[in-house]
């Protein structure tokens, strides 16, 4: 059993998933103890995983006892393995907050919604713990499969918008492919390990550059890296609450997990850094995206789409920390990984308590909610600090490690674009803060004690489901206990993650 | 210049006593309904933390530092919490003015009968424990932290009666601290932890032999701007504005905590990360105080043309904390001693000019200088207690204010700059030029302009008794400056040797 535990990860959310769709017509009551069972166990197997990879180092598994590179293998390293139990766990978060809403959205489609949750959620940790290139693909196309279909739930533009990702997303993923294409060519292998240890007697070669071209322009598409964006804030925007709290988080992180694991375990470090001119154009391309991506947050109206413009320019933080090329740079990414998701997370689960509440998140729609949902706002207060970088959240410390790392290569421009992207999101979040706690309709000293009725209209109290808002605390929380730990994180598991010997 | 090395001991008081006031949080929050019994809860607390951070004293006027580690953060840096002299001057001025304004509150918001009062003592306790906090920090990163979270908790104080102008003001705050901290400390700070390995303050500093002059020259001005809580000009445009906030949030955190945070930071920065020794050397010192006696005379200046009483002092403020910046930048022992020593004594001084200002509000509802003759006839014991505070402020005998600008006067000589010592003096005059008068025309302005008559009809007591004390308390200061002074000379006996 416990040596079985990497294919379990995938297996138990993939079966779940037909059980759950299989269920749905017999007895609706089991579909979602059912899917929360099963991501719950993902979860338990990756912190297991985790444990065993800080205490015995890599593991490494083959499907069906094929070994490679005939076989698929399963390799969980330090790298895989933390990443892993935060997609898990903020899986297993957003599930956990999003039954009220979800049965009260899609009400004959909730049975589909849980098992298209469950084989996107299967798609993304096999993503993470795959060994074998074209496998990642194979994984990388059901969980963009699934999440076409779950961003097209929603109502209105939902559809249109879950279309222009299909198209965008299908662009990227067949680039991906090219790449891989080229790689098969050239190394005659699809496994990571194996393409590893064949490449550096073929270099140097233009076809081998060729095929990381084409690898990291398909991962940037589907990570949503400035400019190829175009697809990502209106598919977040648009879509059901519940999915894009899952979505956003999580889609654009693993695809900067890909773009690591790519980097340094098929083409190794010395490859990408030192023979190819790409470190320079790429830090560039993510300063845009950080500059850009905050300023058209700036520009936007709706509580959604503000934070999909966020996500975009988290992306170039995490893409520039690590193409810095340093440890400090890519310690920060890696970390940002983490963080950002949970970040994500606190933020989009907010957004979803206040448009299941206000059926509305334009901003200036917003007035009153420190009152009416205190709980919701104060956690999206918590999320907001962490995404500004006020410490202790946990957003403090990631950018800390991303700016010595800027300084330490003297990428001044980078740093300056994180600054600016902390001072704006600053901005950002304090216009939707004040909007919401001043009200017109509240005179000063109007009303003596708390225990007089305020001011009328604005009504007492009305807060989020419950599980929502039980989940959204905790998230907020865990912003906060990430942050203490961060330290702990960053020497135990992630400078291991790391090519050793790395400045 | 030799130092004597200080002994260490670790304790968990330093933490409790930021803890003290937040974890009172949730319990006044769920006493809302009993404003008796929520009052009781934030005036026990500030006791409680007062008595914390005094039971330290003893120790550190014995020669030790209380040091506790929170958690590692960051592999090299962690949240550490150290006491040590300077720290403790501070914290003791804070926890003690706590408990009077805790008073003064009841007596003002409940006196104008202010809405949201759980929320204002909430976010009041809040901001003690990041007041705190920044005094018993051991390394930069810690004080930033509560640095950070000393802004975000005065926010909804500043903007309390969430009203347009409210806003404004909280915007303007926002920017302006928020802004400096995040664009200017963050970026030096991480640059100097990238090259110095350290963030850990250090009496002879940890900057020397790592960073450049040039270096230096911009870390020190990103360091001296960015903690804009000291309103250096100018960055000090926040103050004014945050004048709308009530007037027990305008005395105690923008008379003493958040502004002296400001200050104590750069106080920190410059002894402690930077080190006098090699401020000394790289002769950069002198632009900061070059910007600290611009902004000292201009703010005066500016004083004297403010009709609104508290704007008045709120101008009068930032010139008060650029004595103290001056006092650092002297790199003098007796400067230090002084800057210390203000820290404390302004903060009693200027805290009884704002309890008095918010004792006439709520009795007379006049807010402006121009609306205030006569009024010594109505309000004779508060008018009383604002000469005391402003004597203090201006620096003449019996106020408390008048030790510590005598240190800051040795000190220019100490480090020979006569250009500050006429600085100095010159301020001193305006200081009186915009307190004297007000004080004169309450008193003694002739029948037929005078704006009072009838009879005596002071403010209530809870609002009466502060300033009374705490002008009390200057006057004691003057006779028997301990423990402060004492604390003040330890602080720079582990600087400067002797």
């Amino acid at each position: 059993m416990k040596e079985q535990l990497p294919a379990l990860i995938v297996a138990v959310p993939l079966l779940a998933a037909l059980l759950v769709t299989a269920l749905w017509w017999f007895d609706r009551r089991l579909c979602f103890p059912i899917a929360i069972a099963a991501v719950g166990a993902s979860l338990a197997a990756a912190v297991t995983l985790l444990l065993r990879v800080l205490s015995e180092g890599a593991v490494d598994y083959y499907l069906g006892g094929w070994p490679p590179p005939v076989g698929i293998a399963y390799r969980i390293d330090h790298l895989n393995g933390l990443i892993a139990v935060a997609v898990s766990l903020v899986s297993f978060l957003n599930l956990a907050a999003c039954r009220t809403v979800a049965e009260q959205e899609f009400r004959e489609k909730t049975g589909a919604f849980y098992a298209l949750y469950l084989l996107f959620t299967t798609g993304l940790l096999g993503i993470l713990i795959t060994g074998d290139a074209f496998n990642l693909y194979v994984l990388l196309e059901i969980s963009s499969l699934t999440g076409y279909a779950l961003l097209g739930l929603g109502p209105g533009r939902a559809f249109l918008s879950g279309l222009n990702y299909v198209f965008m997303g299908t662009v990227g993923a067949s680039l991906y492919l090219l790449g891989i294409g080229y790689l098969y060519v050239i190394t005659g292998s699809l496994n990571m390990a194996d393409i590893a240890a064949i490449l550096p007697s073929l270099l140097p070669s233009n076809l081998v550059i060729m095929a990381f071209v084409l690898c990291l322009t398909g991962l940037f598409v589907k990570m949503a890296l400035l400019p190829l964006h175009g697809w990502l804030p209106n598919a977040y925007t648009y879509a059901p609450s519940m999915v894009s709290s899952l979505i956003a988080p999580l889609t654009t992180k693993v695809m900067i997990y890909v773009m690591i694991r790519i980097t340094l375990s098929v083409f190794s470090f010395d490859f990408a850094f030192d023979e190819t001119l790409l470190r320079l154009p790429i830090l560039w391309l993510a300063i845009l995206a950080i500059t850009i991506g905050s300023l058209m947050a700036l520009s936007q109206r709706r509580l959604k789409k503000m934070l999909s413009y966020i996500v975009v320019a988290e992306v170039g933080y995490m893409v520039g920390g690590f193409w810095l090329g340093n440890r400090s740079g890519m310690s920060g990414a890696v970390l940002h990984i983490i963080n950002d998701a949970f970040m994500t997370l606190c933020v989009f689960l907010a957004a979803g308590a206040i448009a299941f509440k206000a059926e509305d998140d334009r901003l200036r729609n917003l007035t009153g909610l420190f009152r009416t949902m205190p709980a919701t706002m104060a956690a999206l207060v918590v999320g907001a600090l962490s995404l500004i970088g006020i410490p202790p959240t946990c957003g403090f410390f990631s950018k800390w490690y991303l700016i010595s790392g800027g300084i330490e290569a003297g990428q001044y421009g980078f740093v300056a674009a994180l600054i600016f992207s902390s001072l704006v999101n600053g901005i950002l979040f304090f216009r939707v803060f004040e909007i919401c706690y001043f009200e017109p309709t509240s005179p000063p000293h109007a009303y003596r004690y708390r225990r007089t009725v305020p001011a009328a209209g604005t009504g007492a109290v009305t807060e989020a489901p419950a599980d929502l808002l039980t989940v959204l605390i905790a998230t907020a929380v865990l912003l906060i206990v990430l942050g203490l730990y961060s330290g702990e994180i960053v020497t135990r598991v992630i400078h291991l993650a790391l090519p050793p010997g790395l400045s | 210049m030799t130092v004597e090395p200080l002994q260490t001991m670790v304790s968990i008081r330093p933490l409790i006593a930021v803890l003290v006031s937040l974890l009172v949080i949730p319990i006044l929050m769920s006493s809302a309904r009993s404003p008796n019994v929520r009052e009781a809860w934030t005036l026990g607390a500030a006791a409680l933390k007062f008595l914390v951070v005094a039971s330290m004293l003893p120790l550190v006027l014995g020669g030790f530092q209380i040091e506790y580690s929170i958690a590692r953060v960051l592999p090299g840096y962690g949240l550490e919490l150290r006491v040590d002299a300077l720290g403790m001057l501070f914290a003791l001025v804070s926890s003690s003015l706590w408990i009077v304004t805790s008073i003064y509150s009841i007596g003002y918001m409940r006196g104008l009968k202010e809405h949201a009062q759980t929320r204002y003592y909430c976010f009041f306790a809040l901001s003690l424990s990041a007041t705190i906090g920044v005094a018993f920090s051991a390394n930069l990163l810690t004080m930033y932290l509560f640095y950070e979270v000393l802004s975000l908790a005065t926010y909804p104080l500043v903007t309390h009666h969430q009203d347009p102008e409210a806003r404004s003001s909280g915007r303007k705050y926002l920017v302006f601290i928020l802004g400096t901290s995040i664009a200017m400390v963050l970026p030096a700070m991480v640059f100097i932890a990238q090259k110095t390995g350290t963030l850990t303050f250090a009496p002879q500093g940890i900057a020397a032999g790592t960073i450049g002059p040039q270096a230096a020259t911009v870390l020190l001005l990103l360091f001296v701007f960015g903690f804009a809580k000291a309103a250096l000009m100018p960055f000090h445009a926040w103050l004014p504005a945050a004048m709308v906030a009530p007037t027990p949030v305008s005395a105690l955190l923008h008379a003493v905590a958040v502004v002296k945070v400001g200050v104590f930071c750069i106080l920190r920065v410059m002894t402690s990360i930077f080190g006098t020794g090699m401020l000394t050397d790289l002769n950069i010192s002198t632009a900061v105080c070059t910007i600290a006696a611009f902004t000292m005379i201009v703010s005066s200046l500016i004083a004297l043309s403010q009709d609104g009483l508290k704007r008045r002092l709120a101008f009068s403020t930032i010139g008060q904390l650029s004595y103290i910046v001056l006092g650092a930048a002297l790199l003098s022992k007796s400067g230090l001693i002084g800057a210390a020593l203000h820290i404390a004594m302004h903060a009693f001084g200027k805290i009884t000019l704002f309890f008095c200002a918010g004792a006439i509000f709520v009795a007379s509802g006049v807010k402006n200088v121009s609306g205030m003759a006569g009024i010594g006839r109505r309000m004779p014991l508060t008018m009383a207690a604002f000469f005391i505070g402003s004597l203090s402020v201006i620096g003449l005998p019996p106020g408390g204010g008048f030790i510590s600008k005598w240190h800051l006067a040795i000190g220019t000589v100490e480090a020979h700059q006569f250009v500050m010592l006429a600085a100095l003096l010159v301020s001193s005059l305006l200081n009186a030029a915009y307190f004297l008068p007000v004080v004169y025309r309450a008193f003694f302005c002739p029948e037929p302009e005078s704006l009072f008559t009838g009879p005596v009809q002071e403010a209530p007591t809870w609002c009466l008794l502060p300033p009374l004390l705490t002008a009390a308390a200057s006057v004691v200061l003057f006779f028997y400056p301990q423990p402060f002074l004492d604390l003040a000379r330890l602080a720079a006996q582990s600087i400067f040797g002797g």
